[in-house]
C-alpha cells in the first residue's frame, strides 16, 4: 500500500491540491478566496501536466546538441525528458493568467456596485434592493 | 489560395481583433462597419469552405506544415463546416444587429466590445475547426474569456453572474484539460483521427476510462447540462442584447458539438455503450433537463430569463439524440443543433429589440406589442412554432427524428418526457403571445373610442433585418432539411450503425 503511494505521489500531490481548490471554490463565501481556490486548481493540473514528462532513467533535458541542421546525430529518445507537456502547459498558464485578470477584472466591478465581496452579504443586499423596486 | 480557406476562417477574426483598437481609436463609428465586414468576410469563406467539403470530401489542413499527428491537424469535415457556417451566420446576424444596440447599451464602449466580439468568434471557430484535443481547450478558453468579458458589460448585476460563470467555467475547462492529459498518459497522442485509431486497444484502461468521464463532465460544465446549469440562466439573463443573441444560440451548441465529438469520433460509441455504460446517465440528465428546464421557464415572470431556460431544455434535446447512440438519434442531435441556432437567434434578437424599445423584458409589459412591433413579433412568433415544434420550420424535423430514435431504442418513457416537455413549451410561450396579442390594459373592446391607439415603432432597420433573416432561416432549414441530412448528416454517421 505505502509503495502504491510512493510509486505515484505526483499524482496524489496534484491530487490534493486539486481537491484543496474544488473546496475552497465550492465552500468559500468570499469571491477573492474563490478565485484563489480557482487558481489553485488551475495549478494542480498544470503541476499534473508537468511531472507527466519524466520518463525513467531520463536525464537530459531536451537541447539537443547539433540539432537546428548542425550535422545529423543520433539521438536516443529515452534519455531525454518529453518537452511536450511543458510546452503545452506554458499556453495553459497564460490562459490561467487570464482568467485571474478577467476575474479580478469582474471582482472590482462587483465591489463598486455592493461595497462587499461576500457572497453572503451580497446576496443580502440583492433581495434589499429588489423589495426596495431599485 | 482556397487551400488556406482553413487557416484564414481563423487568423481573419484574430487580427481583425487586434486591428480594432487603432481604428476605433481613430473613429469610434467605424468599429460597426468593420465588424460587418469582417463577419460577412468569414460567413463566405464558411460558405466555400462548406461548398468545397460537400463537393470533394473531408479537407486536412496542417498547420506551419508539420504533418499529423505531430503537428496540430485542421480536420475539415461536414459536421465541422456545418458548425462554422452556423457560427458565423450567427455572428454576421450578431454584428449587423449590434450597430443600434450596443449604442444604446454599451455608448462609448463600442470599440472594447467589438474587439471582444472577434476574439469571441476566433475561439468558437477554432474550437470546431481543429482536430488537436488540446488545441480544443485553447480555443475554448479564448471563446469563453471573450464571452466573460462580454457578458460583465450588461446590465449592473452582470458581474456577479459574470463571477459564477467563470468559476463554473474554468471547473469545465479543467476537468477537460486534465481529461486530456489521461489521454496524452495512455497514448502519447492528441491528435483526435490518431487517437481514434489508437484507443481501442485501451478500452479496458481506467486511465482512459476516467479521462473519458472527465473530458464529458468538463463539456457538461461548459454547455450547462443538468444538473450542471445553475450560472447559465442568470449569465445570460443579464448579458447586453446583441451579445446574448449570440453567446445564447452558439456556446452552449458548440459544447454540444464537442460532445458529438468525444462519443463518436474520439471514442467509439460502442466503449460509451458496452464498456463504460455513460449514455445510460447522459440520457437520464438529458431528460431531467428537458423537463426542469420547461418547468422552471414556465416559471419565470420576464421573456428573457424564460428563454435562457429554455435553453437549458434544448441542450437536454441535442444531449439525449447524442445519448441514444442510434442513427435516428445522431441525426436529430445534429439537426437539433441547426435549428436552435437558427431559432435561439431570431428568438434572442427579437427579445433584444422589444428591450430596445420597452426598457424591459417583463412579460406583463408585453401588451399591444403585436401592432406595435408586427414584424419583430412575427419573426418571434416563426421562433416558437419552431421551439414547439410545428412543421415546416426545422425544430418539427429535429424532434420528429428524436422521436424516431427513442423508439429504435425502446425508450418509451423518454417518448413520454418529450410529449411532456413539448407541451410545456407549448404553455410558456403561448402564455408569452397571449399577452402580446390579446391582452389590454382596458379589456372593453364595446366601444371602439376605448380601443387604445398604437402605433407601429419598429427598431431600426439594422436590427429588424438580421431579425426577419434568422426568422426565415428557420424556415429555410426546415424545408432543407432533407438536404442537410442527405449532404451532411448521413455522411458523418459513423460505420456499422
Amino acid at each position: 500500500m505505502l509503495e502504491f503511494i510512493i510509486s505515484k505521489y505526483n499524482f496524489w500531490f496534484y491530487v490534493v491540491l486539486m481537491m484543496i481548490g474544488l473546496f475552497a471554490m465550492l465552500a468559500k463565501r468570499n469571491l477573492v478566496k474563490k478565485l484563489i481556490g480557482m487558481n489553485i486548481f488551475q495549478t494542480a493540473i498544470i503541476l499534473f501536466y508537468v511531472s507527466i514528462g519524466v520518463k525513467k532513467g531520463s536525464v537530459h533535458v531536451p537541447i539537443i546538441i547539433g540539432g537546428h541542421g548542425h550535422g545529423v546525430q543520433l539521438i536516443h529518445a529515452a534519455d531525454y525528458l518529453n518537452p511536450l507537456p511543458h510546452v503545452l502547459m506554458l499556453t495553459a498558464i497564460v490562459v490561467s493568467i487570464a482568467t485571474t485578470g478577467v476575474a479580478l477584472a469582474v471582482m472590482i466591478l462587483i465591489y463598486n456596485r455592493y461595497q462587499t465581496l461576500n457572497e453572503d452579504e451580497i446576496i443580502h443586499i440583492r433581495q434589499a434592493r429588489q423589495e426596495a423596486g431599485v | 489560395m482556397p487551400q488556406q480557406f482553413p487557416a484564414l476562417i481563423i487568423v481573419i477574426p484574430l487580427l481583425a481583433a487586434l486591428l480594432t483598437a487603432p481604428l476605433g481609436a481613430l473613429s469610434r463609428r467605424l468599429c460597426y462597419p468593420w465588424l460587418v465586414l469582417i463577419m460577412g468576410l468569414t460567413l463566405c469563406l464558411a460558405l466555400a469552405i462548406i461548398g468545397q467539403v460537400i463537393n470533394s470530401g473531408p479537407i486536412s489542413y496542417h498547420m506551419g506544415g508539420w504533418e499529423p499527428p505531430w503537428g496540430i491537424e485542421y480536420k475539415i469535415d461536414q459536421l465541422n463546416a456545418l458548425m462554422m457556417v452556423l457560427i458565423t451566420g450567427a455572428g454576421f446576424l450578431g454584428a449587423l444587429y449590434s450597430g443600434p444596440s450596443f449604442e444604446q447599451e454599451l455608448p462609448g464602449r463600442q470599440t472594447l466590445a467589438t474587439t471582444l466580439y472577434f476574439l469571441m468568434i476566433t475561439g468558437l471557430l477554432g474550437i470546431v475547426i481543429t482536430g488537436d484535443l488540446f488545441n480544443v481547450f485553447v480555443f475554448l478558453e479564448i471563446a469563453s474569456l471573450s464571452g466573460y468579458g462580454l457578458i460583465a458589460c450588461g446590465s449592473a448585476d452582470a458581474p456577479l453572474a459574470t463571477f459564477r460563470y467563470i468559476i463554473m467555467g474554468t471547473i469545465g475547462a479543467s476537468c477537460y484539460l486534465l481529461g486530456v492529459g489521461y489521454l496524452y498518459i495512455s497514448t502519447g497522442s492528441l491528435n483526435l483521427a490518431d487517437l481514434h485509431n489508437l484507443l481501442p486497444q485501451l478500452y479496458h484502461s481506467r486511465v482512459v476510462l476516467t479521462a473519458g468521464a472527465l473530458m464529458l463532465v468538463g463539456i457538461s460544465l461548459k454547455m450547462a447540462l443538468f444538473p450542471l446549469h445553475a450560472w447559465l440562466p442568470e449569465a445570460y439573463y443579464e448579458a447586453p442584447s446583441a451579445i446574448s443573441g449570440v453567446v445564447a444560440p452558439l456556446y452552449t451548441k458548440v459544447g454540444g458539438y464537442l460532445m458529438l465529438r468525444i462519443i463518436y469520433n474520439l471514442f467509439e460509441p460502442r466503449f460509451f455503450i458496452e464498456i463504460f455504460p455513460i449514455t445510460t446517465i447522459l440520457s437520464w440528465a438529458a431528460v431531467c433537463a428537458l423537463l426542469i428546464g420547461s418547468i422552471y421557464a414556465i416559471a419565470q415572470k420576464d421573456l428573457k430569463k424564460m428563454l435562457c431556460y429554455s435553453v437549458i431544455a434544448q441542450v437536454g434535446y441535442i444531449v439525449l439524440g447524442i445519448a441514444l447512440a442510434n442513427r435516428a438519434g445522431f441525426t436529430s442531435a445534429i439537426l437539433t443543433i441547426v435549428n436552435e441556432v437558427c431559432t435561439k437567434s431570431c428568438i434572442f434578437l427579437a427579445t433584444g429589440a422589444i428591450i430596445y424599445r420597452l426598457g424591459n423584458s417583463r412579460i406583463d409589459n408585453l401588451q399591444h406589442l403585436y401592432r406595435r412591433m408586427p414584424l419583430t413579433m412575427l419573426a418571434f412568433t416563426v421562433g416558437v412554432f419552431s421551439m414547439v415544434g410545428i412543421p415546416p420550420t426545422c425544430g418539427f424535423f429535429s424532434k420528429l427524428y428524436l422521436l424516431f430514435g427513442c423508439v429504435a431504442a425502446g425508450q418509451w418513457s423518454f417518448i413520454v418526457a418529450l410529449l411532456l416537455s413539448t407541451i410545456l413549451n407549448v404553455i410558456y410561450f403561448f402564455r408569452v403571445i397571449k399577452a402580446a396579442c390579446f391582452e389590454d390594459p382596458q379589456p372593453d373592446y364595446s366601444r371602439t373610442e376605448d380601443y387604445p391607439q398604437v402605433e407601429v415603432e419598429e427598431v431600426p432597420a439594422a436590427m429588424l433585418i438580421p431579425i426577419l433573416i434568422a426568422a426565415s432561416a428557420i424556415v429555410i432549414t426546415g424545408l432543407g432539411s432533407h438536404w442537410i441530412i442527405i449532404n451532411i448528416i448521413n455522411p458523418m454517421i459513423p460505420v456499422g450503425f
